[in-house]
């Protein structure tokens, strides 16, 4: 089993180390040859803006879509859940309209807004200590998506078939409980 | 649901965020949606850049609050801004002001010759610039939550960058071989507190993300930082003072993204028109020198 991060920009050292302690192997992709040959995708965290610029200048948009259509589990953080979702609260931006859900950008504000929670997760039986960077919230959820936890502010971390996405940054931890959850989504 | 705010994990992490990526100068809003444009992952608000604080000489301080908030409503990505090194005032109204990050800069005249900012009473995250690893130490002992190289601000000439961003990844290298006891001289050596020396031999890296800086001008440039291990690139003079901003800071953005892919360099390098005018570092006078303001 192979997982693919894509490695246009963001945090991609942090997922790979995650998904190797997890105990299997991710390499970095970027280009369409190597979207081709991966299990799974894992979209990091970085700057949506930018990454959402990348996919579309190097033609990444069209074999990442038609993959994760015909199945390829995908794992978005952060950056990742802006760019799978199908609207944006008030920003006009490349997304792959695929994930039915609202995103509401810096929900809660700039940096010095950022925080670390800890959050109840469904199917886990102690908290999750979640670090929110400048972090998202998804609202407007469509009948498909299953919410795996949320705050008042809205859903934070959720699952629609095989797209899985976090406002938050797991990768930034030591807690390996949501990549070991996306690899069985890949396993099943 | 208790929130923690301002820890050190959310602060280098929207450093881990930016990784990959370009940070551009910008003195404009209209600068600053180019480079938004462009797919800059940040933009660092300032009043002057580099080349022209060095040209028009004079004490160069933070940017007027105004122009910062107004990048700050034209663009999505995180901002920066610069204050002076020890210039604690400063850097607690561009906190005010709610920027995302901080740079205690050398290229700004220094306020206190003795003294960086205590960077762990703010709740905003710092980068500072560095020549080689005991500086960055010091950097990061002080709470700073981002290093980057000093190189030469300003001159559009890489080779002090390629100095900077060498030594550090050569002094960790030789951390990594040698014994623990071995550990303490250096430490001593490096004027840096023995924890981060013992951090950095485990990791084999910097404990936080380390960026290139200071005389980048060119994709080619942008490539080679990345090459010798650079996290990610600032660009200060190198867009704006080009004949081509928009086509060129795409084309830096495309080379650190793809730096290991020579064909992409060298297509992006095609046609982009003249570039900021460089300076050769022999002709500098050693007082002309920024990067060794705050060691």
């Amino acid at each position: 089993m192979k997982i693919g991060v894509l490695a246009l920009q963001g945090d991609v050292s942090e997922h790979i180390k995650m998904i190797e302690l997890a105990g299997a192997n991710a390499v970095p992709v970027k280009t369409i040859e190597n979207i081709k040959k991966i299990d799974g995708l894992i979209i990091p965290g970085g700057e949506s803006t930018t990454i959402g610029k990348l996919i579309k200048n190097y033609k990444l948009e069209v074999i990442i879509k038609e993959r994760i259509n015909k199945g390829m589990p995908v794992y978005g953080t952060c950056t990742g859940m802006i760019l799978l979702a199908k609207k944006i609260q008030r920003f006009e931006q490349f997304t792959f309209d695929i994930l039915d859900i609202t995103v509401v950008r810096n929900a809660f504000g700039r940096q010095v807004d950022s925080m670390e929670i800890d959050l109840d997760v469904k199917g886990f039986d102690s908290k999750f200590h979640a670090i929110f960077i400048r972090g998202p919230v998804a609202i407007n959820l469509g009948p498909d998506v299953e919410v795996l936890s949320s705050i008042p502010e809205g859903a934070v971390f959720l699952r629609q078939n095989n797209i899985l996405v976090s406002s938050f940054h797991p990768e930034l931890g030591n807690d390996i409980r949501i990549h070991r959850y996306f690899l069985d989504m890949i396993k099943k | 649901m208790e929130k923690s705010f301002g820890t050190i994990k959310v602060k280098r992490g929207l450093a881990q965020m930016l990784k990959g990526g370009v940070i551009m100068d910008v003195t404009s809003v209209e600068q600053a949606k180019i480079a938004e444009e462009a797919g800059a992952v940040s933009v660092m608000a300032l009043e002057r850049i580099p080349a022209d604080i060095r040209k028009q000489g004079g004490v160069a301080r933070m940017a007027d609050p105004k122009l910062i908030k107004d990048i700050m409503n034209a663009v999505t990505i995180p901002v920066m801004a610069k204050v002076r090194i020890g210039h604690f005032a400063e850097a607690q109204v561009i906190e005010a002001i709610g920027v995302d990050f901080i740079d205690e800069s050398e290229v700004l005249t220094p306020a206190d010759e003795i003294h960086h900012i205590n960077k762990w009473d703010f709740k905003v995250p710092f980068v500072c610039g560095a020549r080689n690893l005991g500086e960055a130490l010091r950097r990061i002992a002080e709470g700073a939550a981002m290093i980057r190289t000093k190189g030469e601000p300003g001159t559009g000439n890489i080779v002090e960058a390629v100095k900077h961003m060498r030594l550090v990844m050569d002094e960790i290298r030789k951390i990594q071989n040698m014994s623990e006891e071995e550990l303490y001289q250096e430490a001593k050596e490096l004027q840096s507190p023995i924890e981060l020396v013992k951090e950095v031999k485990g990791l084999g890296r910097l404990p936080v993300v380390n960026f290139a800086a200071g005389g980048i001008a060119t994709p080619a440039d942008a490539s080679l930082m990345m090459q010798l291990g650079a996290d990610g690139i600032f660009v200060g003079s190198g867009i704006f003072k080009s004949s081509n901003p928009r086509k060129r800071a795409k084309a830096i953005v495309s080379a650190t993204t793809y730096f290991d892919d020579p064909k992409i360099v060298a297509k992006v390098s095609e046609d982009l028109g003249e570039e900021m005018p460089g300076i050769d570092i022999r002709e500098l006078e050693e007082t002309e020198k920024m990067q060794t303001r705050g060691e």
